[in-house]
């Protein structure tokens, strides 16, 4: 494979979005456009996990729904009245769950194994879980009741949101660790099963510990990295620059703000690819995919096959978790509600078997187009259901229900799109370019 | 000509090859014994008398019909048997049941061949009930020797039949092997203990580098001084 | 004395019937998974989906006879439309393997090739089944809606707690067990089942018996997709049909199969007993339970739940957890890897 693909293919992409441009809309072109960084950041995040090391991680969605409570957790104005409500009670919740774990894993030291060790693990375990419910319980139960309508959550740290995209990574980094440290030994079929289940438990906890995400009720006007529409069509440059270009000041507010965020977008994709790309060619990389083509030659020459796969999980994790915080700091919510793993796992992993795994420039090509084919396919699809059934009376029983549906035709496209690729082009649209050595 | 021969066979898997114009013939009611170094070929040329393995020369004819062109179930069809060395048992399922799948393709009434089998090898008809994967090394080898005679064949393969078994079961599966050879099938045999294995075999091939280099009785391989020297350890 | 009965028909009526129900529910859906792994040896995450298809299907036909004022009397409709819904689903399933795995078995793909296939059927599946009957919640089941309802109970014990046993709870008992002794019956005794099993255990072996392959797959997908139609249909006649729970079963089968050992029909059936039971006996709240057995001055005066339902995914994925660090390869000796 030469290397004249790669820029034509991203040539092609830049014109279908001066298309949507033109035909629909600047705003939404750069909408589309931004929303299609951040699945190209995600893509690029499991492309390091599946394309260098051939680890099947179904839990995408976990991390990335971790990034956005991150973001919450820092950037959110800390709720003083819940904290006085049921802070204290929580600490004290935390700190003996955190003494429980610590002293299972002491006794786990300190006894000799037998059944003796076993029943005082169990019993520790055990009586710590109704020992830290007994605080935690009313605490959360104080904390939920402070003015549920507004807050009812401990609310955050009150930082700038910026910190939040760390932190993101950060936290979908800790819990890829302790995930990976369990799951990681297990063999592909298993960890994707096990990954599944994980991204669920995580799920399940931002949606229903409301003290902590307020779950379902969501988390709305969540601080800005960049400035308000507002203030900005006020400014005189904009006002000055609208009046050049003939667009209202508002359209004009609003496009900034949306290039604003695709430059910081932009400059994090940049960024994770250097740092993508030295990563693969490096020895570390080659390591890598040495291992994932043959891990038993591997394990057999000394590789620490798990060590190497548990940090792989880790950055991958990270990356996704990075790109959550930056899609829920672009919506301007955190909405537990809205992460499905149609979207949030399945879809990532069409873009990354379509673009072309162990490809860093094919991921984030994957990621581009596919999630504008996901945001246009609804369009496109309803349009041409429109069209297909005009010879139908507007009311047709058929009509209507075609047309409600053409919602999900997107769902399908996907799937054929994915088992199209699998078949014809199985290594993708830019395939791993072997390195033939010398 | 023999009831089966594989004839100036050369092929191999990939681009170079592993057999090199080598024959191998056996009769009805003959043992013939493949013996040879490691790396010779011996299990090669086992499995493109099976037709395991594409020729690029050669041809294999059973009977006097040229089956070259056919795939490994057609040629069980047309009356061969193929024991493999390793993974020839269906380890889950019952004795019995393994005896059955060796019948799969006969239409007709196999329980006098099941019962030909149990007469061959008494053990299994004790064990018919067990999961053939519980029983010990010598006893799977007769599962997957009596699976191999369910569709009753006229040629017997047998790859390493008594590779890691004892030196007592071994000589037990070989008294077996003759008796089936009795019967009036032709028995084809890859063997790493090449003394026994020749003192049983009416026709004896040395294999070296994919081609023949002894070919005589087992009884005259025996004696052979150069065979001894080189093949049988003195 | 009475306080213990009632402590025992409590016990029955929120964790026994419920569990035995879910449990042989999830039963019929882990056997389809490990069937499929067994003959195809690869985790089918499309299987969710394939429920959701049959159910829709059967759905359909349902509302279609109730339309025609066709009914089983006393028993639900469905179990009259169950057979379309199975034929439909076994079409879809071969159409599949015609389309979709049949090329990567020609070129001897890897497992994790067929995995990621089987998430593109995922997709299509999904979407078909919103296109034709939306992502809203349906209700199908009609007929008598009790066999044994809480106030016959009463009236026959004179206890104070009630015991009710649904119809769709009975029917999931009773189906599964017919679906699964059938399903015994033709993998031990018939010879059609037995180069089943003899194809799982060995394929080389198999093919040079004369087993073909091709028959062997087909069978697996057709009773695959058989069994996930009745366990979708017996789910949703119990809990309600929407698409997305379907997905969510994923998780609790995957883990039954795996708990009871990938590729082991019968280690199918444990699995989805244990995580059933696990799922209802962990979220369940035992104050009233223990009022009945302590005396007054100990009653407990909190729910005494151990875990919130909202949290039942995460027994799975302990058990899940548990059982593949404990024993690999699960309660009965599944295939390894």
């Amino acid at each position: 494979m030469t290397r004249a693909p790669t820029p034509i293919a991203f040539a092609l992409m830049a014109l279908a979005f001066l298309i949507v441009g033109f035909a629909q809309s600047w705003s939404l072109a750069l909408t589309i456009f931004n929303y299609c960084l951040i699945a190209a950041i995600m893509a690029l995040g499991l492309n390091i996990q599946w394309g260098y090391a051939g680890l099947f991680n179904v839990g995408l969605m976990g991390f990335a729904a971790l990034g956005g409570l991150a973001v919450v957790l820092v950037a959110m104005p800390p709720v003083t009245d819940a904290w006085q409500a049921g802070g204290g009670d929580l600490l004290v919740a935390v700190v003996l769950g955190l003494a429980t774990i610590a002293g299972a894993i002491l006794a786990r030291h300190l006894l000799p194994p037998g059944r003796t060790r076993k029943i005082a693990v169990g019993v520790i375990i055990i009586g710590g879980f109704f020992l830290a419910r007994a605080w935690y319980l009313p605490a959360t139960q104080a904390i939920a009741s402070v003015n549920p309508a507004h807050t009812g959550y401990l609310g955050g740290l009150g930082l700038p949101v910026l910190l939040g995209w760390i932190v993101g990574a950060l936290l979908a980094a800790g819990a890829a660790w302790l995930i990976g440290r369990i799951t990681l030994g297990l063999r592909s079929d298993y960890l994707a099963i096990a990954t599944l289940g994980i991204a669920e438990i995580l799920l399940a906890i931002i949606k229903y510990e409301d003290w902590l995400t307020r779950g379902v009720k969501n988390v709305n006007g969540l601080p800005r990295p960049v400035p308000f529409e507002v203030e900005l069509q006020q400014a005189a440059w904009v006002q000055e620059w609208s009046l050049r270009l003939g667009a209202s000041a508002q359209d004009m507010a609003v496009l900034t703000v949306k290039l604003c965020y695709a430059g910081l977008a932009l400059a994090v994709l940049m960024i994770l690819l250097w740092f993508a790309q030295t990563a693969l060619n490096s020895p570390w990389g080659r390591m890598m995919r040495a291992i994932r083509d043959n891990e038993t030659a591997a394990g057999a020459m000394g590789k620490n096959v798990t060590g190497r796969h548990l940090q792989v999980f880790v950055l991958g994790s990270a990356i996704v978790g990075l790109a959550g915080a930056m899609l829920v700091t672009m919506d301007g919510q955190f909405t537990p509600g809205s992460y499905v793993p149609l979207r949030f796992t399945f879809l990532i992993w069409v873009m990354v078997i379509v673009g072309g795994s162990g490809n860093n420039y094919g991921a984030i090509l994957g990621g581009v187009l596919i999630w504008f084919l996901w945001v246009e396919a609804e369009p496109v699809g309803a349009w041409l259901i429109a069209a297909a059934t005009s010879g139908l009376a507007p009311d047709h029983a058929l009509r209507v229900h075609l047309i409600e549906g053409a919602a999900h035709m997107r769902v399908v496209v996907m799937g054929l799109v994915l088992l199209l690729t699998l078949r014809f082009r199985p290594r993708g649209l830019l395939p791993e370019r072997i390195a033939r050595s010398a | 000509m023999s009831f089966l021969i594989g004839e100036a066979m050369t092929g191999g898997y990939g681009a170079a090859d592993i057999l090199n114009g080598c024959t191998i013939a056996v009769d009805k009611g003959e043992i013939a014994v493949i013996v040879g170094p490691n790396g010779a070929g011996k299990s090669t040329a086992m499995k493109a008398i099976f037709g395991m393995l594409a020729l690029r020369k050669g041809r294999v004819c059973l009977d006097g019909r040229d089956i070259t062109a056919l795939s490994p179930q057609e040629r069980v069809v047309h009356g061969m048997g193929f024991v493999p060395q390793t993974h020839n048992i269906f380890p889950s399922m019952t004795v019995e049941e393994n005896l059955e799948m060796g019948a799969f393709i006969r239409r007709d009434d196999f329980r006098p061949t099941m019962e030909q089998v149990y007469e061959l090898f008494p053990v299994l008809k004790q064990k018919r009930r067990q999961p053939a994967g519980e029983l010990s090394g010598g006893q799977r080898q007769q599962v997957a020797v009596g699976r191999a005679l369910m569709t009753r064949p006229q040629v017997l393969m047998l790859d390493e039949p008594t590779a890691g078994v004892s030196p007592i079961v071994m000589d037990e599966l070989f008294d077996r092997i003759i008796e089936v050879a009795r019967t009036g099938i032709a028995i084809l045999m890859v063997e790493q203990n090449a003394k026994q294995a020749l003192n049983i075999a009416d026709t004896g091939y040395v294999l070296v580098q994919g081609a023949n280099r002894y070919t005589d009785s087992g009884e005259a391989l025996l004696v052979n001084p150069d065979v001894r020297r080189s093949f049988l350890g003195g | 004395m009475d306080d213990l009965l009632n402590a025992l028909v409590l016990l029955a009526n929120f964790v026994l019937i419920p569990a035995a129900t879910y449990g042989s529910q999830l039963a019929l859906g882990a056997l389809g998974v490990t069937l499929v792994y067994a003959i195809l040896r690869f985790s089918n995450f499309a299987h969710g989906e394939t429920m959701a298809f049959g159910t829709m299907v059967t759905i359909l036909v349902t509302w279609w006879l109730q339309s025609h004022g066709i009914g089983l009397g006393p028993l639900p409709t469905a179990l009259l439309a169950l057979p379309a819904g199975i034929a439909a689903t076994v079409v879809l399933a071969l159409l599949s393997d015609r389309w979709v795995y049949r090329y990567h078995r020609s070129c001897r793909a890897r497992p994790v090739i067929f995995l990621i296939a089987s998430l593109g059927l995922m997709f299509v599946y999904n979407g078909i089944v919103r296109i034709v009957i939306g992502p809203a919640d349906q209700r199908f089941a009609d007929g008598e809606r009790f066999i044994v309802s809480v106030s016959d109970f009463r009236a026959f014990t004179g206890l104070s707690e009630g015991l009710a046993l649904r119809t769709t709870q009975g029917l999931s008992l009773v189906v599964a067990v017919v679906i699964v002794a059938a399903l015994f019956w033709f993998l031990e005794r018939t010879r059609t089942g037995k180069s089943m099993r003899a194809y799982s255990d060995n394929e080389d072996l198999a093919l040079l018996s004369g087993i073909r392959p091709d028959r062997v797959v087909l069978i697996a997908w057709a009773i695959a997709a058989t069994l996930a139609t009745v366990a979708g249909v017996l789910y949703g006649l119990d809990k309600g049909f929407s698409p997305i729970t379907y997905f969510h079963l994923l998780l609790p089968t995957f883990a039954a199969a795996i708990v009871g050992g990938l590729g082991s029909p019968l280690g199918a059936i444990a699995g989805g007993f244990v995580v059933a039971f696990s799922e209802v006996l962990l979220t369940y709240a035992y104050k009233r339970f223990l009022t009945y057995l302590l005396p007054e001055s100990l009653a407990p005066d909190g729910l005494l739940q151990l875990l919130s339902t909202n949290y039942k995914f995460a027994v799975s994925f302990v058990i899940l957890v548990l059982v593949l660090l404990l024993r690999p390869t699960g309660i009965f000796k599944g295939k390894m890897l």
